[in-house]
């Protein structure tokens, strides 16, 4: 197995690569016993915590502990510096394309994206253009979701714009894994990860509406206790040191938003948001939506109030856009894409479609406006049925679909009661930005497919998490 | 024809309301087939009003009330000189390509029934003008026009019948699914019988290569003529509505709508 993908440890040889010689030497000299007790601390530790999510479409969707495997997934200081670059400029796209399509749309006309897929895309929001959003800034918080297949190239999976979710695993992870594996930790010189909150909170002050007071008011909105990660707001709101608030918390009176405290109304200047945009605000999207703020986005419009993400930022998960990601990069920044993208079809063109249709068995096929890898088909591991009865979906509606070859996913060791074997992984880097800057802690959120062979990370789909390690250069022995 | 419009909204609540926002898509703006001439919007309470634009080019008039207030009283009223223009619209915003309006949206969304019937009713129809005359002729034979509250297309074609609104999110629906492009027209429209009713009008408009916009009231089926009076564009409903509001407090709320839109005798001489 190790021969046909990219181990991050061990090479064919079996021999190791230089970042993991310490995790291989330390996996060598720690009895099976000690390790099998460290599982069950961590999950110990996790259940105190109480970090858990909800699956959506489950019978019973009862709250569920994400497994946590023990094995940090390491990568070497020039391979982070590499992808951070790539991030980076990533995201600076991104939001240029983003200022773009909702005000001049540069881009449409020039030819470069065709414009059905922006105008006909649900996430394309006509509430936003013509004015321009504080800062220029639409995506200040990005999930960029990684592959490695060789140990050159990273591949950019999807672009998480909207309301990613995923960073309190990261610190959780990490402080889990230090109390765990002190011993571990001493080996390493290992980048912190835990100023990422520091770094949130100065990102969304720097996006302040500019006529907000010095020491802007920001508060941590969330769609409440049955959302699915209302354990990340809680516990993101309670890090930044802010207010965590539910739509009926907020009032707006003359385009202003408005907390309500214990001392009388407070003006609020900054909603790190992680409720939908449908939600957001009765009066201008869903009217029936009982979790939003009457008045939202007449007071955004205003220029009263920092929205994070900016709403509509969805245009730029898509899919379909996804693949035209390099020419995007190319188009504002005059630079060709440091990131791969994986090589996409997009099933609305007819040859693409033809292929995927023959092709079925061998391919991942998603719906463009998918997320947390529901109602996608990956080819090797489904039935002849399911095959059959996908191909039906995607005749019925091609342009509704992307498909990409069944990537190579890099491997990394992860710790069962059967002993250490390899196991598929992604990585979630979450990329800041401010009107100062781009801010990326070191690392991310490693996401793992426990069950073996499989490739699907979603932690609805049966994937754990791992802590994700940064270390100074190891030179190869 | 120099049409009259007095559209009067009143809303009286049993506990006093504390806090009140109204958007209000209820002013009309110029195009070929119509010029405004005098329009005004009165409220009876103090308050703050704004007035913008939306994404699509309507005039918005917003107002937020601190209460405690126990009736409130919005009316629109004015007068607009219309021209007929064969249904055709010209020389009004656009603010999106028509491709945008191929769109669906909650409200718009066909079910398996709504498409087979739009299929049907437009497969015998040559062209793209003749379809939407098909899709229209067929929806007003088919679907009841009734008073009330609007609701989704896919919902009323399958209670067969919905109000003006109703039919022309229908409309909109088939047409989006066989390729036309189509967006909804809030407004007014006269009739002399009508005497005075409780809600404005509702009807469609549809792309048309060569020929641009055309509209279709399927629930007078239609064109638009003279007789219209077009105020704001959306692709639903919804996105058109003339009032959409929030409160906080305010229970027992009695509403009252009334329009009466009426034809100004002293006819301006050119």
């Amino acid at each position: 197995m190790s021969v046909e993908f990219f181990d991050e440890m061990t090479r064919g040889d079996q021999s190791p690569r230089a970042v993991y010689a310490r995790i291989q030497q330390w996996l060598k000299d720690t009895p099976p016993d000690v390790l099998a007790s460290r599982r069950s601390q961590a999950e110990l530790m996790f259940r105190r915590i109480g970090i858990t999510f909800a699956v959506y479409g489950q019978a019973n969707a009862t709250e569920r502990l994400i497994p946590f495997d023990i094995i940090p997934r390491v990568m070497s200081r020039t391979e982070w510096t590499k992808l951070e670059k790539g991030l980076v400029q990533r995201v600076k796209a991104l939001n240029m394309f983003l200022a773009d399509i909702y005000n001049r749309r540069d881009i449409i006309r020039a030819g470069v994206v065709p414009e059905d897929i922006i105008f006909r895309n649900p996430h394309f929001r006509p509430e936003m253009t013509g004015w321009r959003v504080p800062h220029d800034i639409y995506v200040h918080i990005a999930g960029i979701d990684i592959v490695r297949i060789d140990d050159k190239d990273f591949y950019v999976l999807e672009d998480n714009a909207r309301t990613p979710s995923g960073v309190s695993y990261m610190l959780e992870n990490r402080e889990v894994m230090m109390r765990l594996a002190p011993d571990l930790f001493a080996r390493h010189r290992v980048a912190p990860v835990e100023n990422y909150t520091d770094a949130l909170l100065s990102s969304l002050h720097s996006v302040a509406p500019r006529n907000a007071a010095d020491d802007p008011t920001t508060v941590v909105l969330t769609p409440g206790q049955y959302n699915s990660a209302y354990y990340e707001h809680s516990f993101l709101a309670d890090k930044l040191g802010v207010e965590l608030v539910e739509g009926r918390d907020l009032s707006v009176r003359d385009d202003v938003v408005y907390m309500r405290t214990t001392r009388g109304p407070q003006r609020v200047d900054v909603i790190y948001r992680r409720l939908d945009d449908d939600f957001l605000d009765p009066l201008c999207f869903r009217p029936d939506s009982a979790l939003g703020v009457p008045g939202l986005m007449s007071a955004y419009r205003a220029g009263n109030v920092t929205l994070a993400n900016a709403v509509g930022t969805g245009i730029s998960d898509d899919k379909a856009v996804y693949t035209y990601m390099p020419d995007i990069i190319r188009f504002y920044l005059g630079e060709e894409a440091l990131l791969k993208n994986v090589p996409t079809w997009r099933c609305r063109e007819p040859d693409a479609l033809k292929y995927v249709l023959e092709h079925l068995p061998e391919l991942v096929v998603k719906e463009v406006n998918g997320s947390g890898g529901y109602g996608m088909l990956v080819g090797p591991h489904a039935s002849k049925t399911e095959i059959e009865a996908f191909a039906e979906k995607l005749k019925h509606d091609p342009s509704n679909f992307i498909a990409q070859p069944t990537l190579k996913l890099s491997t990394c060791p992860a710790s069962f009661d059967t002993g250490v074997a390899p196991r598929h992984v992604d990585l979630r880097p979450f990329v800041l930005s401010g009107s100062d800057g781009v801010r990326i802690v070191p690392g991310g959120l490693t996401r793992v497919a426990l069950k073996e062979g499989s490739l699907v990370v979603n932690s609805s789909q049966g994937g754990g998490t791992k802590d994700t390690w940064v270390i100074d250069d190891v030179l190869d022995a | 024809m120099r049409i009259r419009i007095r559209h009067h909204m009143s809303y009286i609540w049993r506990t006093p309301a504390k806090s009140i926002i109204q958007i209000m898509r209820l002013t009309p703006r110029n195009h070929e087939g119509q010029r405004v001439g005098s329009w005004y919007t009165d409220i009876n309470v103090d308050h703050a009003l704004r007035v913008s634009e939306d994404a699509y080019g309507n005039h918005v008039h917003t107002i937020s009330i601190d209460g405690p207030l126990s009736k409130l009283n919005v009316t629109v009223e004015g007068d607009v000189e219309t021209f007929d223009t064969a249904g055709v619209l010209r020389d009004a915003i656009e603010r999106f390509p028509t491709i945008f309006y191929l769109r669906s949206t909650p409200d718009t969304e066909t079910s398996g029934a709504l498409r087979d019937f739009a299929s049907e009713a437009t497969a015998t129809a040559t062209d793209a003008l003749g379809r939407m005359h098909a899709l229209m002729g067929a929806i007003s034979d088919r679907i009841e026009c009734t008073k009330g509250a609007p609701s989704a297309a896919a919902t009323a074609f399958e209670k067969q019948s919905g109000t003006g609104a109703d039919l022309a999110q229908i409309f909109i629906a088939g047409a989006r699914h066989i390729g036309v492009p189509a967006r909804f027209v809030s407004g007014y429209y006269f009739n002399p019988e009508a005497g005075v009713h409780a809600d404005a009008h509702g009807w469609a408009e549809a792309f048309i290569e060569g020929l641009g916009w055309v509209g279709f009231d399927p629930a007078n089926c239609i064109c638009p003529t003279e007789s219209h009076v077009s105020v704001a564009r959306a692709l639903d409903y919804i996105g058109a509505a003339p009032v959409r509001a929030s409160r906080s407090g305010g229970e027992g709320e009695d509403m009252t709508s009334q329009v009466r839109v009426s034809q100004q005798q002293d006819q301006r001489q050119s």
